[in-house]
């Protein structure tokens, strides 16, 4: 099974290194090469290591990758670095997640990366760039060493920088606070490298006090309760709990939660089968994954998970209530995405890592889904704003009925896959976690059901609210520069209308809406009560232990979605929409919409702090640093221009110069031995 | 009166004179044709030195003095013939064979 495990991790970068250095410029071939190498991967591990797995099965295999200098080793440990992989149940899910979402990704992005007929410039880059992403995301997945994972982890980050930036030709689309695409690529690197140093730090710790970063071998040591990870160090606390801290700052980053969650709407000026693989249902979720592949380091500290836990909690209310006011669709998306990922953390802070493992599980199938039938929707309609949608039901059923299902599903609409991960949480929330979390678990379920359904009510019911389809028409014909032979130029024109006529996707982009929406539907009957609890028996196997359904937050939280759903059938579907009905509530809604003001804070704080200090440094450095070095420079400076009076160019002073010191050397070995005697 | 007697302090004494003088005249002469009668003067000083010191002093190798004293003449010919060429150029670009004017070299 190693082997398969091997080549599952290799062919996506095999795709990438064929299409940067053989078919970069046959764009049919590179899009073939990404979508065959992820899909037997996708293949392998689903019918071969997937199987296995269930069957109990782990596999391990790792090689020395750096040979260490006896001193530069911790005491106590080998003197090599390995790299290595690990299939267990863990790995094994995320593995599905990733090799599924991102073969039907590709496939999607087939057709949208071309629009209107016309090939993006960057097509074949752009599946080079999702074939590394979704190698280095395997990284991250199968490591069995936290370095290891911390280079995949890097790698995840490069990817989504690159493919956020994908457009970084673009200027910012109008609207309020809206970045260009090279901009929000920068600001998502640079706001999740705050979190990596954290996670950095953590790894130091762990090798100087662990001697190890074998996630086995620590695990081993945390299981202990004694020894050096135990020592008490800063205010008191464990080393581990600093250490964990780190680990939970990089996945902070990561998974956007609160005080890094700036960069992830903002990442949403990527295209959208990124923000749908890497956004939604990967990448962000590797945040989560890592506190639960290091669970049992956090275990050991308590205190670590209670942090979890309330940044988890507060993360999944405060995101949700952003989500509420925002008109962009993808937006919406973004923010429920940080709302549910919120929600992964607390669950794992609550204890249970087979609850928010769940949770991830089914939220990348729907989440995946809601961005693909997004971007079917930008796609056909040429805009992300809702209050230009509207109506799309007739022209684009596939979708309508598709994105219906995942946004059921997130709504946690009963017996969706969503409903029973999120029951779940909830019921660990109740057990773990304490009163206030719990509620603010449950008021996010509305929060959540509510702004879904406006957003698809908006962009699906009523009637259309775009600029009318003729005036493009006229302009399409007449100035069309990308338009082929003058022969076909008015045939093509009145047909493709600039993508203005809305229409239904071609089958290589609603194909994958339908695949996805299966599970999006399904799939959380193996985790729920009816299931007998299947993933979680898959995922702790003996360490299994039955939670007892909660029939009471169950009820409440199905009841509070269907309220919600209806509330925003009242407000948004049920009548045509002129006005925000929201922006009755005056002060409150510009807070939301102004995003609680977090980002003009961290533009406040690094105008006047970073920039001030910047400032500072350099006074320092431009006075203090360079007078000495232009002191020392200056005395030489000066020594010079005084020898230079002794090269007068004439033989005859050298000449007079050399005799006179011969002489004198002469003078003194006579006269010396002299006056000595 | 014995130091009116030839002996090898008699030629040291002529051979440092004549090499001194050679050196005063290298020093203090403007022009360069007389710099190189000077340098002549002090070789000429110093064959007088290899000689002398080959004749009375015990040596193992009887003719080194005298080989060197052979040397140096033709090697002052060589030399002669180099800085009279030099200086024949160096007129040819300034005009002038006077040292003093000559410091393109000033640092």
């Amino acid at each position: 099974m190693i082997g398969y495990a091997w080549s599952i991790l290799e062919l996506p970068l095999l795709a990438f290194v064929l299409i940067v250095f053989v078919t970069r410029r046959s764009r049919q071939m590179s899009a073939a090469i990404a979508i065959v190498c992820i899909g037997i991967a996708a293949v392998l591990s689903l019918f071969l290591v997937l199987p296995q797995v269930m069957a109990g099965a782990t596999a391990q295999g790792d090689f020395s990758w750096l040979k260490l200098l006896p001193g530069a080793a911790p005491a106590g440990s080998e003197a090599a670095l390995k790299l290595g992989i690990k299939v267990d149940p863990l790995a094994a899910i995320m593995l599905i997640v990733v090799t599924v979402v991102s073969l039907l990704v590709q496939v999607y992005s087939r057709s949208y990366m071309i629009e209107h007929g016309h090939y993006d410039p960057g097509y074949s880059r752009f599946f080079a760039y999702l074939s590394l992403f979704t190698f280095s995301m395997l990284a991250v997945v199968l490591a069995d060493s936290l370095l290891f994972l911390f280079i995949g982890w890097e790698l995840v980050g490069l990817s989504s920088y690159l493919l956020i930036g994908f457009w970084y030709d673009r200027d910012p689309r109008p609207g309020v606070h809206l970045l260009a695409p090279w901009i929000a690529a920068k600001k998502a690197f640079i706001t999740t490298r705050v979190g990596d140093v954290g996670f950095l730090i953590g790894l130091i710790i762990l090798w100087n006090r662990g001697g190890t970063l074998q996630m086995q071998e620590l695990f081993e040591q945390a299981e202990r309760g004694t020894g050096p990870l135990f020592q008490a160090s800063l205010l008191g606390q464990p080393v581990l709990f600093w250490a964990c801290l780190g680990l939970f700052a990089g996945a902070v980053g990561k998974s956007g939660q609160f005080p890094l969650h700036v960069w992830l709407p903002d990442a949403m000026e990527g295209p959208t089968p990124v923000s749908a693989l890497i956004h939604a249902a990967t990448m962000v979720a590797a945040g989560v994954y890592l506190v639960a592949r290091t669970f049992p380091l956090f275990h050991a500290v308590p205190q670590a998970l209670t942090v979890v836990a309330i940044i988890g909690g507060f993360t999944a209310i405060f995101a949700a209530t952003m989500g509420l006011v925002n008109n962009d669709i993808k937006r919406v998306l973004a923010y429920s995405t940080v709302s549910q990922l919120g929600y992964m953390m607390l669950a794992l802070g609550a204890g249970s890592v087979a609850a928010g493992m769940f949770h991830l599980f089914t939220h990348a199938f729907f989440k995946a889904l809601l961005f693909l039938a997004a971007g079917s929707v930008i796609h056909s309609v040429g805009t992300n704003d809702i209050r230009e949608m509207g109506g799309l039901r007739k022209a684009m059923p596939w979708t309508w009925a598709t994105m219906g299902i995942g946004a059921l599903s997130l709504a946690g609409f009963p017996l969706f896959s969503g409903f029973w991960s999120k029951d779940e949480i909830l019921a660990t929330a109740a057990e773990g976690a304490g009163p206030i979390l719990l509620a603010f678990g449950v008021i996010t379920v509305f929060l959540t059901a509510f702004y879904t359904f406006r957003m698809f009510f908006l962009t699906f019911h009523g009637a259309y609210r775009g600029a009318p389809s003729e005036a493009h028409h006229a302009a399409g014909e007449t100035t069309d520069p990308h338009q082929g032979s003058p022969a076909d130029a008015g045939h093509h024109g009145a047909e493709v209308e600039r993508g203005i006529q809305i229409h239904e996707s071609d089958w290589w982009m609603v194909g994958p809406l339908v695949v996805l929406a299966i599970p999006a539907l399904l799939v959380g009957f193996w985790g729920s009560p009816l299931g007998n609890n299947g993933f979680q028996r898959f995922l702790e196997g003996s360490e299994f232990h039955e939670l007892q359904p909660n029939l009471v937050l169950a009820g409440v939280g199905a009841v509070l979605a269907i309220v919600g759903i209806a509330i925003a059938w009242g407000l948004y579907g049920a009548r045509a929409y002129r006005t925000e009905p929201l922006a009755r509530f005056g002060g409150l809604y510009t807070l939301l919409w102004r995003r609680y003001y977090i980002d003009e804070f961290y533009m406040w704080l690094i105008d006047k702090l970073a920039i001030g200090v910047a400032y500072a440094i350099s006074m320092f450095d431009r006075q203090a640093l360079d007078g000495l070095i232009n002191a020392f420079a200056r005395i030489f400076a000066v020594g010079g221009g005084g020898l230079r009076q002794m090269q007068t160019g004439r033989v005859q002073n050298y000449g007079l110069v050399l005799f006179g010191g011969l002489a004198l050397i002469a003078v003194v070995l006579v006269v010396v031995p002299l006056v000595a005697r | 009166m014995e130091f009116l007697v030839p002996g090898l302090r008699h030629f040291l004494v002529l051979g440092s004179i004549l090499f001194a003088l050679g050196m005063y005249g290298v020093l203090s002469r403007r022009n360069a044709i007389g710099i190189l009668l000077s340098i002549e003067l002090m070789l000429n000083g110093v064959t007088v030195l290899f000689v002398a010191f080959a004749r009375y002093l015990q040596s193992d190798q009887e003719l080194a003095g005298q080989m060197f004293a052979i040397f140096i003449i033709t090697q002052a010919a060589a030399e002669a013939a180099v800085g009279l060429a030099i200086i024949i150029a160096i007129y040819r670009q300034r005009r002038t064979v006077q040292v003093d004017q000559l410091d393109l070299m000033k640092g």
